[in-house]
């Protein structure tokens, strides 16, 4: 049984709809149990006091908005060597819920800050990636609603997609190198040092258990609302074809 | 029940409070297209393939 | 030689992407004051970004005017390969508004308060950089052309592309006019550049032959 099978839009449908109340209702647990355990069962940190309970969400979301993109990398080349509708309509559900990442990643990650860094927004590369990439989330989105045929629209918002994650790596390295150049107060580079490795930095146990489970919640969000919203994107596709066929029969 | 959140307390609040209502909107919002797009094509399929 | 001349036509961004330029130029003091300290320290920065939305502006119809008189359609089935067409019209779209840019930048550095140091670099810096902005704009440009108001939306497609290349060269530019090395973003806006003059068009040309179908 190969994962091609699932390229048919109709298998995948009913395939993906037995399984989704699991999802669902999994992605509900593990997230709730997380941000519960984390929030109300975890102490605080030494230098960042009780704002490190943030991370259960920062981290996460984080996470979330760069592998979404990357999902859509890959279906996008899916759809553009093999044609399987149902790759190109999953990176097209995809977007959205990568911008929302992106947008929960920056609005953590700006509130997290600010009791360090004093005001509401700082260009620390790592907020400014993010920013970045919220850019190219809407750029895509943007191109998908603007085109008429579905066909054209796959293919050319999947080459947007693949030179866009160029370009967006490139950001990654050009943006770190852009403030390192600056002057760092001894505080921003605390505070650098902190949100900026928060996945690398050691963090002991009692927060990691927590934020692993939370990490795990969001990734079931993530495929629960992939499903769910490629088998929206199938339907409406479907009635598209449908009324088409009306207007010639008629 | 609600742990010292100390001096951070509107900063923990504002960054929970906020993803929170994101996600939410994210998943109602997904959620109320669907179900109206489901019941398009039901609408629809009924109307197209009804009359064979 | 028909198709040669076809693929070098520009859309005429010239004269506009100058006076684009030289108006941004006089805006940026009426906007942040005109304490020539304060001038001095953003000069390097927003020569680049006047360059860059320069750029922008005139590939609007780069090649909106072949896709509407049909010559597109030509050009792809012309012996002349779409992939070479595309960087033709890069190259147009370059020397037509990125040079012009490079050329007038010194003299609008007068304006801005430009430290002695800073007018080389960023003279090296757009020379370098301006040929990825045609080429990245080009796609940015293909990608858009069938749209009706495909403008606004290929201005949101093409400025994250811009980004690295902004960074860099403004880095260039910045670090040169205070006497800081400059090896480092030189190499990487000279790496951008090559490297997207030698693979985009190929995006390109697959892009305008989807639009063209």
């Amino acid at each position: 049984m190969s994962i091609w099978e699932y390229a048919n839009p109709k298998k995948f449908i009913t395939t993906t709809e037995r399984v989704l109340p699991v999802l669902w209702a999994a992605a509900a647990l593990c997230i709730g149990g997380g941000l519960i355990w984390g929030f109300f069962f975890t102490g605080d940190e030494v230098r960042q006091g009780s704002t490190v309970k943030i991370i259960y969400l920062h981290v996460p979301a984080a996470m979330l908005a760069i592998n979404t993109w990357v999902m859509m990398l890959v279906t996008s080349l899916v759809w553009l060597v093999r044609r399987h509708h149902v790759s190109a309509l999953a990176a097209r559900a995809a977007a959205p819920v990568g911008l929302v990442m992106t947008l929960i990643a920056l609005a953590t990650g700006a509130i997290w800050g600010q009791p360090m860094w004093g005001t509401w927004w700082v260009w620390d590369p790592r907020l400014t990636s993010f920013l970045i990439l919220f850019l190219f989330y809407l750029g895509y989105i943007a191109l998908w609603e603007a085109i008429d045929d579905p066909d054209t629209a796959a293919d050319l918002t999947s080459f947007l997609c693949l030179v866009g994650s160029v370009f967006a790596l490139l950001s990654r390295y050009a943006v770190n190198f852009w403030n390192q150049g600056l002057h760092q107060g001894a505080s921003i580079m605390r505070a650098e040092a902190v949100i900026g490795t928060d996945t690398q930095e050691k963090v002991s146990n009692i927060f990691f258990y927590p934020l692993l489970l939370c990490i795990i919640g969001f990734v079931l969000l993530f495929v629960a609302l992939v499903f769910y919203r490629t088998g929206t994107e199938i339907r409406a596709r479907r009635i598209k074809a449908l009324m088409a066929r009306e207007r010639v029969e008629a | 029940m609600m742990p010292d959140l100390g001096k951070y307390g509107d900063t923990v609040m504002s960054a929970y409070v906020a993803s929170i209502v994101l996600l939410v909107l994210l998943v109602v919002i997904s959620v109320i297209r669907g179900r109206h797009v489901r019941a398009e094509m039901d609408k629809i399929e009924k109307r197209v393939m009804g009359n064979g | 030689m028909r198709d040669l001349r076809l693929a070098l036509r520009a859309g005429g961004g010239f004269g506009l992407g100058l006076a684009f330029f030289l108006i941004m130029t006089v805006m940026v003091p009426l906007s942040v004051g005109p304490q020539p300290d304060l001038l001095a320290s953003i000069a390097p920065g927003v020569l680049w970004l006047g360059a860059l939305l320069a750029c922008l502006l005139s590939l609007d119809r780069l090649l909106a005017l072949d896709w509407e008189d049909g010559s597109l359609d030509l050009l792809a089935t012309a012996p002349l390969p779409l992939e070479s067409t595309v960087t033709i019209k890069a190259l147009a779209h370059w020397i037509t508004t990125g040079l012009p840019l490079v050329l007038a930048a010194p003299v609008l550095g007068v304006l801005l308060n430009l430290p002695l140091a800073g007018f080389k670099w960023v003279v090296i810096s757009l020379l370098l950089g301006t040929p990825a902005l045609s080429v990245i704009g080009t796609f940015g440009a293909a990608l858009t052309v069938g749209l009706k108001r495909g403008g606004l939306l290929m201005s949101l497609l093409v400025m994250p592309l811009y980004m690295p290349t902004l960074i860099f060269g403004a880095e260039v530019a910045r670090r040169g006019a205070i006497g800081m090395d400059v090896q480092t973003p030189l190499l990487m806006l000279a790496g951008i550049s090559a490297a997207s003059i030698a693979l985009l068009p190929f995006a390109s040309a697959a892009v305008l032959r989807i639009n063209l179908r």
